[in-house]
């Protein structure tokens, strides 16, 4: 097993990834911050050293179009987007699910417009989240390396055969470099087998993929996307445990915990969020502050079953979201919230929005979300480090 | 697609391998075009027109519809120019 240690933005960590999956097909269409993604895919297809079909396209709709029908006709595929690019594929991540069609996407988080930003928020991955993708998310370069291989592994699986994306921060990991071991082919061909076993196309064969169904079968094609969700839970611990024999990492399962057993209060942070609260918990336990962290790891399938073990060892739960559903709470907080409704443990539960849109989320704005949870103070829902003056605040 | 008998019979995608004009589409008909031939020109408007592919012609010329497939959307009606086509309600 020899490992190559590269110094890599978080965005040619999804590049080496895709090539080491020896991606057949790889569409793409630019947007910023996901292009230097498909850029460098472009660069190992046009060397030779990734003989891939690169397929440049009009519009995100039209790559993840490529994507599905590729895929169903057995084809491991690739695309990457961000943002506007995300929403444009709407309607295309449905039928992509439907199609059971195992792409791996790279999704760049950036803020939705308007206003216009190019920074990073979630809000465009969360509202893919009723699509039927697996979704991700990453702290760090290395994790968005090893989970793309991961997400291939997984999205193969019989059991599976759904689409994953695997996002990362834009700018804090997309344009960030960072040491990262990359695998060797070898090391990589022994975990992810050459893709197999397509649900719908074959050459020669006249078919059409997903045809008209009338109300008597609609809802048991649904149902069959459900089951497969549900058995993805089961089957990525197997995944990870199988990355970790031929690579030695593993990234802890769904809900990886940091300094949550003898906590009073625990934060479920995602993304890289999560590498600025573990600096926060060791501060706050270095003045005696008894706090953990929960990093968010896997969205969909929601991790329901380690929220509730985490709940039945801390009182005081805290959700940071990067993202803000209007007219109800935070995303991961919805959820956390449902995961835990009827339960035996029913912790005091709170949320917090922050860093919508590229803003900073500091490590003095972690410290005030636990002192907030720890003191009972605040509503619900609080935005953390709103402007209530924006008068002195210049316009770009 | 195949009859199931279970779901979990059923395939996991929704492939169909019966080309489309195998499959009936024309169920939720409640008005059919009747072609007054006596009044028809064969200027085959109602052909070009028709969204689902729904009229055909016999040997002589005259436009046909294809029951199966028509929807009853009376476009072909509308169009027609010497008013040669009735909407009459299904039975």
């Amino acid at each position: 097993m020899t490992t190559v240690q590269v110094v890599i933005s978080g965005n040619h960590a999804q590049s080496y990834a895709a090539k080491l999956a020896r991606v057949q097909v790889i569409a793409a269409y630019p947007i910023t911050p996901q292009t230097s993604i498909v850029e460098k895919l472009a660069e190992f297809v046009a060397s030779g050293e990734l003989p891939a079909q690169y397929i440049k396209v009009e519009s995100e709709h039209s790559a993840l179009q490529a994507c599905i029908s590729a895929a169903a006709l057995g084809a491991r595929t690739y695309t990457a987007t961000s943002s506007q690019g995300l929403l444009l594929m709407h309607e295309l991540l449905h039928w992509a699910s439907g199609a059971r069609a195992p792409i791996v996407m790279g999704v760049v988080n950036r803020a939705v417009a308007p206003p216009w930003s190019l920074g990073t928020d979630h809000t465009d991955t969360m509202a893919q989240r009723d699509t039927g993708w697996i979704q991700f998310y990453a702290e760090s370069n290395q994790e968005v390396l090893d989970t793309t291989l991961i997400a291939y592994r997984l999205a193969e699986d019989p059991a599976v055969h759904l689409p994953a994306m695997v996002a990362e921060d834009a700018f804090y990991l997309s344009h960030t470099v960072e040491p990262v071991d990359v695998p060797s082919q070898e090391t990589v061909d022994r975990f992810l087998p050459p893709p197999g076993g397509q649900f719908g196309l074959r050459p020669g064969v006249i078919a059409r993929l997903g045809s008209f169904v009338g109300p008597e079968l609609y809802m048991e094609f649904r149902y069959k996307v459900a089951e497969a969700m549900r058995r993805t839970a089961r089957v990525f611990p197997h995944v990870e445990e199988e990355y970790r024999r031929v690579t030695g990492r593993h990234h802890g399962g769904p809900l990886p915990r940091y300094k949550v057993d003898d906590a009073d209060a625990v934060l479920i942070a995602m993304g890289t969020a999560a590498s600025t609260a573990r600096f926060v918990v060791d501060r706050l336990r270095a003045r005696g502050k008894k706090v953990g962290l929960a990093k968010l790891r896997m969205f969909r399938p929601f991790p329901v079953h380690a929220v509730c073990d985490l709940a039945a060892t801390v009182g005081r739960i805290g959700v940071m979201d990067r993202s803000f559903t209007f007219g109800a709470t935070g995303p991961a907080y919805t959820e956390i919230a449902a995961a835990l409704h009827g339960g035996v443990a029913r912790p005091i539960l709170r949320n917090f929005i922050a860093g919508l849109g590229g803003r900073d989320v500091t490590p003095e704005a972690i410290e005030r979300m636990y002192e907030s949870l720890l003191t009972d103070r605040g509503p619900e829902v609080e935005w953390i480090d709103l402007k209530r003056d924006v008068k002195e605040v210049a316009h770009g | 697609m195949s009859p199931a008998v279970v779901v979990e019979e059923l395939s996991e995608a929704p492939v169909a391998t019966e080309p489309t004009d195998k499959i009936k589409t024309a169920s939720w008909r409640t008005f059919r075009p009747v072609i007054r031939l006596d009044a028809c020109t064969k200027c085959y408007v109602c052909w070009k027109f028709c969204p689902d592919v729904a009229i055909t012609f016999d040997e002589q010329g005259w436009p046909v519809v294809l029951l199966d497939y028509c929807k009853g959307c009376a476009i072909c009606a509308e169009e027609c120019k010497p008013r040669a086509i009735d909407m009459v309600k299904e039975g």
